[in-house]
């Protein structure tokens, strides 16, 4: 069954078209990525999909209801972890979970629950009382996603989860990612090539707004006839390859 | 209760930096301090303790209108505000949850501020009690024009403008430093066509027991204070609709 599936999604900015006639589709499970350069549209897809800015026209079903019509149900289905570091930096990493728990109306012991949960899942204990805004970077986005994640999510957006992260900081995110596969479907944006292609069940290719490419990355490669990832997608982002 | 949930969270991050509390709390104090050791000097009555609490109250309310400001351009400026608008929470929970914590901050810097005045002579009556009470209008103004800059400035801006600016053109244009007779003219008139003055005569009017002398005060507070808490949600939701795209 399909998670997501998009059905000429179009996104215009005056006379920018952010996002044109986009149509694909997410298997419930999935890990899927969008990868492009610059001003691709990922980031766009991701605001419409999560119901935060509305489609100039098209539309996108998720687990069967309709980012135009059905916000609220929408809402009620994903979580997103936004390109920035989206925490409340005066607060511990204790109370960033607490205060995603108490916006999302967990009874106490459920909030107790999750958090532990959570804690243990994306490996939080050693800095758990600690400020958030005090923790590195690597840290911040691990207790981003750990955020994400509080509302018990169908679709988790990650939009560039791992940018400005050192190797190792990254290395652990693609882990803690990997152990998320199967238990909840992800929609990941990225620049990192070798990240898609270690992590995705899916990629697709973006470029001003439009879809060049959806597939594994393996059929990619063969498409783009080459054997190195980065090379297929320069290829077909430039059009050598489609 | 997700409303609670984020006020929490705002009060949290407010309290727990050490610059709103020598500020909001301890600066108020300082000037009441300075001034009555000044008057000890040199009497005036304009600094006599039962004239310059009120005023003292009400200009410490210029930092709340700093930390409201503050907290919304900061969280503007994050990613955190995106986060949460792709929660259940609703325009009127971040409204409420902006406004809200910064209230009974307001009535603790003023009950301090009133009992530094005790301290320094100020007779105990149930009038302080009033007073106290009807700072809460006044610190709805204040907190009303920092969710109004908040939602219009970045945070490096709303330090200049509310932490620089306003807190010195409320300062003087309200009468705590200098008696308004004294400069007069435009000066004075245009002083009274804004919320500051009236909200310390409202307050010392209260102090001294002289109930009927809160009018007009009151209704140029409560009518300012509308105007702006309307301006301030409009202009909130004008910049939640502007970052979603």
């Amino acid at each position: 069954m399909d998670a997501i599936r998009i059905e000429n999604l179009t996104k215009k900015y005056k006379d920018v078209v952010a996002v044109d006639t986009l149509t694909l589709s997410v298997h419930k499970g999935e890990l899927f990525s969008l990868l492009g350069v610059n001003g691709a549209g990922k980031t766009t897809t991701i605001k419409m999909l999560s119901c935060l800015t509305q489609p100039t026209s098209g539309d996108a079903f998720i687990n069967g209801k309709s980012i135009c019509k059905n916000t609220a149900a929408v809402k009620s289905l994903i979580a997103v972890s936004p390109q920035e570091t989206a925490v409340a930096p005066g607060l511990s990493v204790w109370e960033n979970l607490e205060l995603m728990c108490g916006v999302y109306g967990f009874t106490k012991d459920k909030q107790i629950a999750k958090i532990t949960e959570l804690t243990e899942l994306l490996g939080l204990e050693a800095v758990i009382r600690k400020k958030a805004g005090k923790l590195s970077g690597g840290w911040q986005r691990r207790l981003s996603i750990a955020m994400a994640l509080i509302s018990e999510p169908e679709i988790l957006f990650l939009d560039e989860p791992t940018l400005g992260l050192d190797v190792l900081a990254r290395s652990d995110l693609w882990d803690l990612i990997r152990s998320l596969k199967g238990k909840v479907t992800i929609i990941l944006t990225t620049h990192y090539m070798e990240e898609a292609e270690s992590l995705s069940d899916r990629i697709a290719i973006m470029k001003d707004g439009k879809l060049l490419i959806c597939d594994t990355a393996e059929k990619i490669k063969e498409r783009a006839g080459t054997d190195n990832f980065e090379q297929a997608f320069i290829r077909i982002v430039k059009g050598v390859a489609k | 209760m997700r409303m609670l949930t984020f006020a929490n969270r705002n009060t949290k991050e407010i309290l727990r930096d050490p610059l709103t509390l020598f500020f909001g709390l301890g600066f108020p104090v300082v000037l009441i301090l300075l001034l009555s050791a000044i008057q000890a000097n040199i009497p005036v009555k304009l600094f006599e303790i039962q004239h310059l609490t009120p005023g003292i109250t009400v200009f410490g309310l210029a930092f709340m209108t700093l930390f409201s400001a503050t907290i919304i351009a900061k969280d503007r400026g994050s990613s955190l505000l995106q986060r949460l608008y792709t929660t259940p929470l609703t325009p009127l929970d971040f409204i409420l949850g902006y406004t809200l914590p910064i209230i009974p901050i307001s009535v603790v810097q003023c009950v301090i501020c009133y009992i530094v005045a005790i301290v320094l002579g100020l007779d105990i009556t149930i009038n302080i009690l009033y007073a106290v009470f009807c700072i809460i209008p006044v610190s709805i103004l204040y907190i009303a024009l920092g969710l109004l800059c908040g939602s219009m400035l970045t945070d490096k801006q709303v330090g200049g403008i509310c932490g620089a600016l306003l807190t010195n053109l409320s300062a003087w244009l309200s009468g705590v430093w200098f008696d308004l007779d004294l400069v007069g003219g435009a000066f004075k008139k245009i002083s009274y066509a804004l919320p500051f003055v009236h909200a310390i005569d409202m307050e010392r009017a209260v102090l001294a027991g002289d109930f009927s002398g809160i009018f007009p005060h009151l209704w140029w507070v409560l009518g300012y204070a509308a105007v702006l808490l309307v301006l301030a949600v409009l202009m909130f939701l004008r910049q939640m609709k502007k970052q979603l795209g």
